[in-house]
């Protein structure tokens, strides 16, 4: 089996199927990233290339270490925003590096809908490293993979994401990936966070999470921005913080053996507690590993596709 | 048959066609006698009056057809359209006359910019065009225009379009001033602190497509209180681009009650709807949003009922450098003219949505009666503006081969059925089975 496109676009686009052997297929590669020389051959050759149109650490390290230990010869382009206006269109970066005959563009952009721009106008394969409120698609590929070390199994967990649905790429793939992999997912915020018509993405609302945590088998918290204050969203980041934070005494609330999952970066003490994202039911260090192993999976599934 | 040109300095006997023109109620096989540029007689065996005869067998003649709502470009973005290329692809479309907004570049807020528009349009134009003038200087929203000046020196009506006045104090105050001239305000009804940063509807593609969506309530709470204030001052209100199921409603209302209220609607707000975006595609992003399938219904029920009063198709060509970039930095907007006739035939006529007769008059005497032209009919001693169309030609929408310079279309390499194949300006043939007559 391979993927049925050239790119990862998002998680909306694929198949359960597809997801699994994206998921299978990292397991593999967690075994190189624990090896003492952690490198295979098995992308020589292949030109892979980092185009960054946002600031970004975790994404673009991941990707980036992802492609080196495949052995792929990986380029980073990071375009400041500012000079987006300005400077060479989308379109016309694509043409430049089809011309240099790149194999894969990892693109990161703050217009939802670049990276079908980008594909539509060349033949390299493009993966979505985010994009605007659109998708992340490997973010969620990695959660989902963390998801099942854990718990050996999607299908049936009860998933609870609480935020900035609203502004959040990371939660509308997870939505779209979870759901097609069996899980029932709640979404927690006050209602201006909430996106219009959100259910029909097969979610239920809650605006509750005290109710919402006690069945969870997953908690997912999303970053909260600062400057959603300014733009009428919430009247302070400290009554979002009383009223969707988690902290110890909410998480007791929570079963035994509840998952507490974060995309990072994370604002200790906005949506999450220092004390709960060090403690032992907090994966995020664990999403941050699996992001190398699946971002490895969907560069090798994408890079050998015939 | 000879060439367009040759032909259209002769008197003309339109012969064997069935005329449609709601402004006397006619539906009938009749011949159509046209002298020295005016309409001279509808009749039966008129043959010997002409010395050029055109066998229209099978085909519809209609008053020319009217489109309230283009945007020209010319002056300042004549890279998106010019006058000429304007009124070539209205030609071609079926349109002998059109009145263009004037979010032009100096902004035809002047008398000096509006004379222009009106002689160019005169110079290389092929149809009739009729400016619109802005309501505030600059399109600012500040201080009103010269109102009167504009008049006298051709503008037809007043809008500030896109630039929706969100200063209720100001509009009021237009309202008032406009009833010194009798000018009709256009209303592009949008409250910008609810549209802020929006792309297409809000509803579950803005949602799960990620784009900042533009909710309906931004429109119509603009259509409420601009049907307030043309009441309270007792001056004409034209809605423009009508889309959302409610401000229909609005409108519905305000007739019953006999405010002076009239609108539009366009064809991509009738046929189409927001499942279009999803794939990003950017020729899909248009000021209003299309809109859920329920709005578009609304529309639909309204134009038939009488609350819609006619069609335009708010032309907005477009560069390909305007449209082929991320989707949150394309421009809005759609062509029209060369391809609201085919896709209202296509989708609403053929399929019993909207009676053809009804379509006519949505096409002519209603928009010739917004805007006070006297023009939309096929009366004796008009001027012979005609549109002849096929119903049953059937054809590809390319947009590769539309004589405007925009090529921003959704309805590219869409199957049409029904075309217009002539189209006749003050007695000229200026458009015959799609080939424009140069001017």
């Amino acid at each position: 089996m391979q993927l049925k496109s050239k790119d990862l676009l998002g998680l909306e686009y694929m198949s359960r199927e597809e997801i699994e052997l994206i998921l299978e297929t990292a397991k593999l590669f967690e075994e190189v990233s624990g090896r003492d020389i952690k490198k295979v051959p098995t992308l020589r050759g292949k030109t892979i290339i980092n185009l960054f149109y946002e600031a970004s650490t975790r994404t673009r390290t991941s990707f980036e270490l992802a492609g080196k230990r495949l052995s792929g010869d990986m380029i980073n382009i990071q375009v400041s925003s500012s000079s987006v206006t300005k400077g060479e269109t989308l379109l016309d970066t694509g043409k430049t590096l089809e011309a240099m005959n790149a194999d894969i563009v990892i693109i990161r952009h703050s217009s939802s809908g670049a990276p079908s721009l980008l594909s539509k106008h060349s033949g390299f394969s493009v993966i979505n490293a985010g994009d605007g409120m659109h998708e992340h698609p490997t973010q969620a590929l990695l959660d989902m993979f963390t998801i099942s070390k854990k718990k050996k199994r999607i299908e049936g967990l009860k998933v609870v994401i609480v935020g900035d649905i609203f502004h959040s790429r990371v939660a509308r793939s997870n939505i779209w990936g979870m759901k097609k992999l069996g899980a029932e997912i709640t979404i927690v915020a006050p209602p201006t966070f909430l996106p219009r018509e959100v259910e029909k993405m097969g979610v239920q609302v809650s605006y509750n999470l005290d109710e919402s945590l006690k069945k969870a088998d997953v908690i997912y918290l999303l970053r909260i921005q600062q400057e959603r204050q300014k733009g009428g969203f919430l009247p302070s980041i400290r009554e979002y913080s009383r009223l969707f934070g988690l902290n110890q005494e909410r998480l007791s609330l929570a079963k035994k053996d509840v998952l507490v999952m974060h995309p990072g970066p994370i604002n200790r003490g906005v949506e999450i507690s220092p004390e709960v994202a060090d403690g032992p039911l907090s994966l995020i260090n664990e999403q941050v590993s699996s992001g190398v192993s699946v971002r490895m999976a969907v560069l090798y599934l994408l890079g050998t596709r015939k | 048959m000879g060439s367009p040109l040759q032909r259209g300095k002769m008197n003309l006997l339109l012969k064997n066609g069935r005329v449609i023109d709601p402004s006397q109620k006619i539906d009938a096989k009749l011949d159509v006698l046209i002298e020295k540029g005016k309409i001279v007689e509808l009749g039966n065996n008129l043959d010997n009056k002409a010395k050029s005869i055109i066998d229209l067998t099978n085909k519809i003649i209609c008053p020319g057809f009217i489109d309230m709502h283009v945007h020209l470009r010319e002056p300042g973005y004549e890279y998106k359209e010019t006058i000429k290329t304007g009124t070539y692809a209205a030609a071609r479309g079926g349109f002998t006359s059109i009145a263009c907004m004037p979010n032009t570049k100096p902004v035809a807020d002047n008398q000096a910019v509006i004379r222009f528009i009106a002689n160019r349009a005169k110079e290389e134009g092929i149809v009739n065009v009729f400016p619109i003038g802005a309501i505030s200087k600059d399109l600012k929203g500040e201080e009103l225009t010269e109102m009167g000046e504009l008049l006298s020196n051709g503008a037809r009506a007043l809008s500030d379009d896109g630039k929706c006045i969100q200063n209720a104090d100001l509009m009021r105050r237009a309202f008032e001033y406009a009833k010194l001239f009798d000018l009709i305000i256009i209303s592009h009804c949008e409250d910008f602190n609810l549209s802020k940063n929006g792309m297409i509807n809000e509803g579950f593609i803005s949602t799960k497509l990620g784009l900042i969506g533009i909710p309906k309530a931004a429109e119509e709470v603009i259509v409420a209180r601009d049907i307030q204030l043309a009441e309270f001052t007792k001056s004409r209100l034209h809605i423009a681009h009508i889309s959302s199921s409610y401000s229909v409603e609005l409108v519905r209302q305000a007739k019953k009650r006999g405010v002076n209220v009239t609108a539009e609607v366009t064809p991509h707000h009738l046929v189409l709807d927001e499942s279009l975006v999803d794939g990003f595609d950017t020729n899909t992003k248009v000021n209003p949003p299309l809109r859920g399938e329920e709005d578009r219904i609304a529309l639909l029920e309204g134009l038939n009922d009488g609350t819609i009063d006619c069609i335009a198709s708010d032309h907005a060509p477009h560069a390909r450098t305007d449209k082929e970039v991320e989707f949150d930095q394309a421009a809005f907007g759609m062509v029209g003219l060369e391809t609201s006739v085919s896709v209202i035939l296509t989708k609403l006529v053929h399929h019993k949505k909207l009676a053809l007769s009804e379509m006519v008059g949505k096409f002519t005497l209603n928009p010739a009666g917004i805007l006070k032209l006297d023009k939309g009919t096929l009366q004796k001693g008009k001027d012979a503006d005609i549109t002849v169309l096929d119903l049953r030609k059937e054809s590809v929408i390319d947009a590769n081969s539309f004589l405007s310079k925009g090529k921003n279309t959704p309805f590219s390499g869409w199957k049409v059925t029904g075309l217009p194949v002539m189209t006749i300006v003050g007695g000229k043939i200026v458009m015959e089975d799609g080939k424009v007559a140069n001017k």
